[in-house]
């Protein structure tokens, strides 16, 4: 064995140790002056000196910046010094780092062909007086996650034996009464009672015992994350009764309007609308809350890869052209000490999952337009990564594929390891302190450039027609990808023929491994010499693993050995419906009860520093939101390209001027008051956007992800039903059907006997089809003398506003939707942009109107004065603080050119519109009350100021 | 006269290969799209084209260091090949993770390599998305940049700071990050990375061998322009002059 250590020659500054500088200092430590990292490479292998030095000189070493030492030459004490402290990190056995596959292939193409396996490590040379107590708490809150890594000490074997596995078929005895089988089968596995007796009452018939990997794959196939039973569940909700929630809301507004755009709905792994005549976008948003929770990097990274296989395994096969992030977490700046056990502090959190998200989906090369990032305390344990992707597919190919019997199953891309195990029965289930050491199974690092080889052929492989069909391997792995695809015909799977990473996996492992990068297609026999012959030109891997069949049964073979055999009638139709109990109750809040400030700056200011509306230009800026060339409202706007965008558009295809908007819509603050109309907001939000932006109405499609609690106590399960209920009433009047969604419910976390739920959250996302990019308009303020229109009523809706959370209140008047009348607004507005009338538009969201026009002052550099007295509004209102904050929906502000005032309020029409100021040269904002006074008198600058620093990382 | 051949050569970890491919399409170009696999195992001939650009991307996920995997099996595996096509007068363009694989592979070098030359971590130590002011310099042999004299590009990367052990001669260095008004020394963010001299782009002696960190492929048209919906942005994009310059001086080959 070798070991090589490549650091930065000394005189050159380290920036990715200046990063954990900083880290360090905001955990509070002052004395530590520098960190320097250097890279440790382990090579198995026994080699010359020459050829060692060959692979240091031209391979992991840079000479013109880097020195490296290898073996004899690096003596333990010569990084020992006075005040530093020397630790070293490397990952557990079985985590793979990708760096490791890269260096196996690199030594190869320099000739060397005996290093048997590569393992990396970092070594922190921290500089500066600690005590242990204070190197534990940097090594415990920022270089090492237990859950994946541990320090290297001197007795450290870097590459450790993976065990034999020598095969034995289990049966679990559940036929026998008096047996342990079903004591056994309790502690292995959480069926529900009904469940469980639907299996026994099966094997019963059969007149046998079932083994391991029949429960393990009814385990996987039934779970809430791959069958989503609540959502089909018969429900009595407040006495009446509702069979399968998601038919009779969601999915039901989808069919009741029909659109001959929407190609495919609810039926694959992403919906699928028109795009053009020739092409059709698909789009799909998922979570991966739980892993995201316990590792960060690897959970998010893993997130977007999983969510990019969705429309890469969606009729057969788009290219991913734009990602989507959301995140929940807690605060930031939440007291160390307050952390539960077993919880990571959200700052790590929300900084490993945006590296994660950037490291992944940058090195895919897909560009991150659009997103949100969201605080709340009750995130703590549980925080939310919402990952989205579009892709672009020929209209023909939208449909879902149908095998033959006779055709081949063929896993390709990533190979197999223990990663993952149990994964979807972890993304189902409640987090405890537990769960951290539970889970290290669960987590893995994903490999980005695996993913990306495996879309490149794919798409070829899909041109020249070499497959049928294809599927993604995601949750359940090759349990859930394969059992669906057969569910119409049959399988025959032999399991040994699967790739693995090492060896040491039981056939049951193999079987619901959750390892990334991997997708599943079924081959016609005449195809697989030119398959196999295209994977190879590109070093991606392909195996045939089995055969469909028309027998109806999952037939799992283990070196010709039976060991699994399930029909397929029973797999999927065998679960049985839930029947849950849903109640709904009002909840009543604190009314405010404080009279409104004379000045409303100080109040401004605060509202625009708060976590929820502050700038996110940090993150933003780390994510390619250019790559793929597409890019026409980008999410950062203005003079300064700093500014708020509201959605972004994008052109899928060079060549043509018709785009795509992308937006989103989420505030689980109303939830705390009414589901209903936190749904209503939600799509209104997601809406106003897209005509903000320029778009319409005419065709938009939404997805729904709903992040809830513990939906079996029925008042979480009411606040789920009437969730749904809006989203059917409210999707219906705009005209705007879901096509897709998903769900990720008991977001819980047992703390001291307490639990503790997320708030209920709906993330809306939507797409709309614009016709001509080139009509596309930014919020930013364009021009001084310019008239500034509100358009939309406002209303005393204070309830769950940002204004109300800066005294940490909440209130009770939600902000509704009155849909009718907000169609014809936003269809209106749309003909206004349409012609040419509108400069610029902002939707008012959290912060309402007071946020709204002040991003839109310091984006583009200009002030303005607004006259609340002109305010049109829906119930009257003496405050001036409440018109200024209010949150009502619908209701945007539009930059008018003086010459087009005639034109712009006739193509309004009879909506609720009013001028209510000017864009102003002052740059300051002014904003004057209901009696005329002046009420806010805040500098562009600093109002701008106000709203980047608290995320200026 | 028949179209001017250009070869987006592609690897793993290649992600801006279809907007270079639709750049050079502008320019009127006839584009193949290829595999380093082809090229390394035979079915493919160098020789075939008269450009070859290495896109942007993250080539073999940019592990250990950024192009350095691509740069040693360009090296190893078409070392000679690359040779022969830049002695018969043809050009070759890298763009961001082209440039560190150029560079990291000795194809571009400066001195013939005497002055040690690497690309490494941005000094913010974060990969920076955003748009930056590029001042071309009008004496360079660079036939990409013939007639520009300043330019306006996005960047998007983690690895983009030039460092050279010693001076550059002015003839390599093709691109430098400016302020708005054009001028040097502008410091982060306007030089994003803190490259030395400011350096943005650079060419090898002939001006044929072409590199840079800016996406000229992603400034094409007007709407890809930050601020187009604020101002008067022409129809074509900045980075356009770099592809069409290309084609015209292959089109003389």
């Amino acid at each position: 064995m070798h070991r090589v250590e490549v650091r930065l020659k000394s005189h050159l500054p380290d920036a990715r140790g200046a990063g954990l500088v900083k880290d360090i200092r905001d955990l509070g430590i002052e004395t530590v002056s520098d960190v320097r990292v250097v890279d440790i490479y382990w090579l198995d292998a026994e080699l010359p000196p020459d050829k060692l030095d060959l692979i240091c000189r031209s391979l992991l070493a840079d000479p013109v910046i880097q020195d490296y030492r290898s073996d004899s030459t690096i003596s333990t004490d010569t990084d020992k010094a006075a005040n530093r402290r020397v630790v070293e990190v490397t990952y557990n056995p079985g985590v793979m780092d990708p760096v490791e596959e890269t260096v196996m292939k690199a030594v190869r193409d320099l000739g060397i062909v005996d290093v048997r396996a590569v393992k990396t490590a970092k070594r922190y040379l921290i500089e500066g007086e600690l005590d242990n107590g204070q190197l534990d708490s940097i090594c415990g809150k920022l270089l090492v996650n237990p859950i994946v890594e541990h320090i290297v000490r001197s007795d450290t074997v870097p590459f450790s034996e993976h065990p034999r596995y020598h095969f034995r078929l289990n049966h679990y005895n559940i036929l026998d009464a008096g047996g342990s089988g079903l004591a056994a089968v309790h502690k292995d596995f959480s069926f529900s009672a009904p469940e469980l007796k639907a299996i026994i009452d099966h094997f019963r018939e059969q007149g046998r015992n079932p083994t391991d990997v029949e429960l393990e794959t009814l385990f996987q196939t039934w779970s809430e994350h791959c069958v989503h039973k609540t959502f089909k569940a018969r429900i009595t909700s407040n006495g009446v009764v509702i069979d399968n929630l998601l038919r009779s809301t969601i999915a039901k507004a989808t069919a009741e309007l029909n659109k001959p755009w929407c190609l495919s709905v609810f039926m694959d792994n992403a919906g699928v609308i028109a795009f053009d005549e020739k092409w059709a976008l698909c789009f799909k948003v998922e979570t991966h809350n739980h892993p995201s929770a316990v590792e960060p990097y690897g959970g998010a990274a893993t997130g977007i890869g999983g969510v990019v296989r969705d429309p890469l395994g969606t009729g057969l096969g788009s290219k991913p052209i734009c990602n989507t992030d959301v995140f929940c977490f807690a605060p930031p700046d939440y007291p160390h000490e307050k952390v539960p056990k077993g919880v990571l502090h959200p700052r790590r959190i929300f900084k490993g999952v945006r590296a994660g998200v950037a490291d992944y989906g940058n090195r895919l090369g897909i560009p991150t337009l659009n997103g949100a990032i969201l605080f709340d305390e009750r995130y703590l344990a549980n925080p939310l990564v919402f990952c989205g992707t579009l892709g672009l597919m020929p209209r023909e190919l939208s449909q879902r594929g149908q095998q033959r019997a006779g055709d081949l199953v063929v896993v390709v891309g990533g190979r197999t390891g223990r990663d993952g195990i149990h994964g979807v029965t972890f993304a189902s289930e409640q987090l405890t302190e537990k769960s951290s050491t539970l889970s290290f199974t669960s987590v893995q690092i994903g490999n980005p450039i695996v993913e990306k080889k495996v879309i490149d052929i794919l798409l070829q492989a899909r041109d020249r027609k070499l497959y049928r069909r294809i599927t993604d391997c995601g949750g359940g792995g090759l349990s859930s990808a394969v059992g669906e695809m057969a569910a119409d015909t049959g399988v025959r799977v032999d399991l040994e023929k699967v790739p693995l990473k090492y060896a040491g996996l039981t056939y049951s492992e193999i079987w619901v491994s959750e390892s990334q990068e991997r997708m599943l297609i079924a081959v016609p026999p005449e195809c697989i010499d030119e398959l196999m012959e295209l994977f190879d030109s590109e070093d991606v891997e392909a195996a045939v693993i089995g055969e469909f069949t028309d027998n109806h049964h999952l037939r799992l073979f283990y070196h010709g050995e039976l060991v699994g055999d399930l029909s397929m009638e029973f797999l999927h139709d065998g679960l049985p419906q839930m029947n849950m109990e849903a109640v709904w109750q009002q909840p009543l809040h604190t009314e405010p009860d404080f009279a409104s400030p004379d000045n409303l700056g100080g109040d401004l200011l605060k509202v625009l520093g708060t976590w929820n509306v502050c700038s996110k230009e940090w993150v933003i800026r780390q994510y390619d939101h250019e790559v793929q060339g597409g890019s026409v409202l980008k999410p950062l706007v203005g003079r300064d390209s700093d500014g708020p965008g509201d959605a972004a558009i994008i052109r899928p295809l060079l060549d043509s001027d018709r785009g795509v908007i992308v937006s989103n819509g989420i505030n689980p603050n109303y939830g705390e008051l009414d589901p209903y109309w936190m749904a209503a907001s939600a799509i209104d939000e997601a809406l106003r956007q897209i005509i903000a932006v320029g778009g319409s109405l005419e065709q938009v499609a939404l997805l729904d992800n709903f992040c809830w609690g513990d939906t079996r106590r029925p008042d979480m399960l009411g606040a789920l039903v009437r969730a749904t209920q809006a989203c059917h009433d409210v999707a219906l009047v705009y005209g705007t059907p879901f096509v897709s969604g998903k769900d990720s419910l008991n977001n819980e976390f047992e703390y001291e006997g307490r639990v503790i739920a997320i708030p209920h959250t709906l993330l809306i996302s939507a797409i709309g089809i614009m016709a001509d990019v080139n009509r596309a308009v930014s919020m930013d303020l364009k021009q001084a003398g310019d008239l500034i229109y509100i358009v939309g009523d406002t209303y005393s809706e204070l309830g769950g506003s940002a204004y109300l959370a800066t005294r940490d209140l909440i209130g009770n008047s939600v902000p509704r939707v009155d849909a009718p009348r907000a169609k014809t607004l936003m269809d209106n507005l749309s003909v206004a942009t349409r012609k040419g009338l509108v400069k610029a538009c902002h939707d008012c969201s959290d912060g309402g109107l007071g946020v709204a026009i002040a991003e839109m002052a310091f984006a583009g550099g200009l002030g303005a004065t607004i006259r609340l007295e002109h305010v049109p509004l829906g119930e009257p209102i003496d405050r001036n603080d409440f018109i200024l904050f209010s949150e009502s929906n619908s209701r945007f502000l539009v930059e008018v050119a003086p010459e087009n005032r005639e034109e712009f309020e006739k193509t309004l029409g009879n909506t609720r519109w009013a001028a209510v100021g000017e864009v102003s040269d002052s740059g300051m904002l002014e904003v004057y009350g209901l009696d005329g006074r002046r009420v806010v008198n805040e500098s562009i600058s600093e109002l701008k100021e106000a709203w980047q620093s608290p995320l200026r990382w | 006269m028949s179209k001017v051949r250009v070869l987006v050569l592609r690897a793993p970890g290649t992600n801006c290969d279809m907007e270079t491919i639709f750049a050079f399409e502008q320019a009127g170009a006839e584009v193949s799209r290829l595999h380093i696999n082809r090229f390394v195992r035979g079915n493919e001939r160098l020789a075939d084209y008269q450009i070859m650009v290495v896109p942007g991307g993250f080539t073999y996920g940019d592990d250990i260091a950024a192009g350095r995997v691509l740069a040693n099996e360009l090296r190893l595996g078409l070392g000679e090949d690359i040779k022969r096509f830049v002695a018969d007068g043809k050009l070759i363009l890298g763009i961001c993770n082209g440039f560190q694989v150029l560079v990291k592979a000795g194809i571009l070098s400066v001195d013939g390599g005497k002055i040690p030359l690497t690309l490494t971590d941005n000094d913010s130590g974060r990969f920076e998305c955003r748009w930056v002011y590029l001042a071309a310099d009008p004496e360079s042999p660079c036939i990409f940049t013939r007639g520009v004299e300043r330019m306006y590009l996005p960047v998007a990367h983690a690895e983009g700071k030039v460092v050279v052990a010693g001076e550059v001669p002015d003839r390599n260095i093709v691109l430098r990050y400016t302020d708005e008004q054009g001028n040097l020394g502008a410091g982060y963010p306007l030089n994003p990375n803190g490259s030395q001299a400011d350096i943005a782009g650079m060419c090898d002696d002939t001006g044929r061998i072409f590199a840079l960190m800016p996406h000229p492929e992603r400034f094409i048209r007007g709407t890809q322009h930050p601020r187009w919906t604020r101002c008067e942005v022409g129809e074509q994009g900045d980075g356009l002059r770099i592809f069409q310059n290309a084609v015209a001086w292959a089109e003389s080959l």
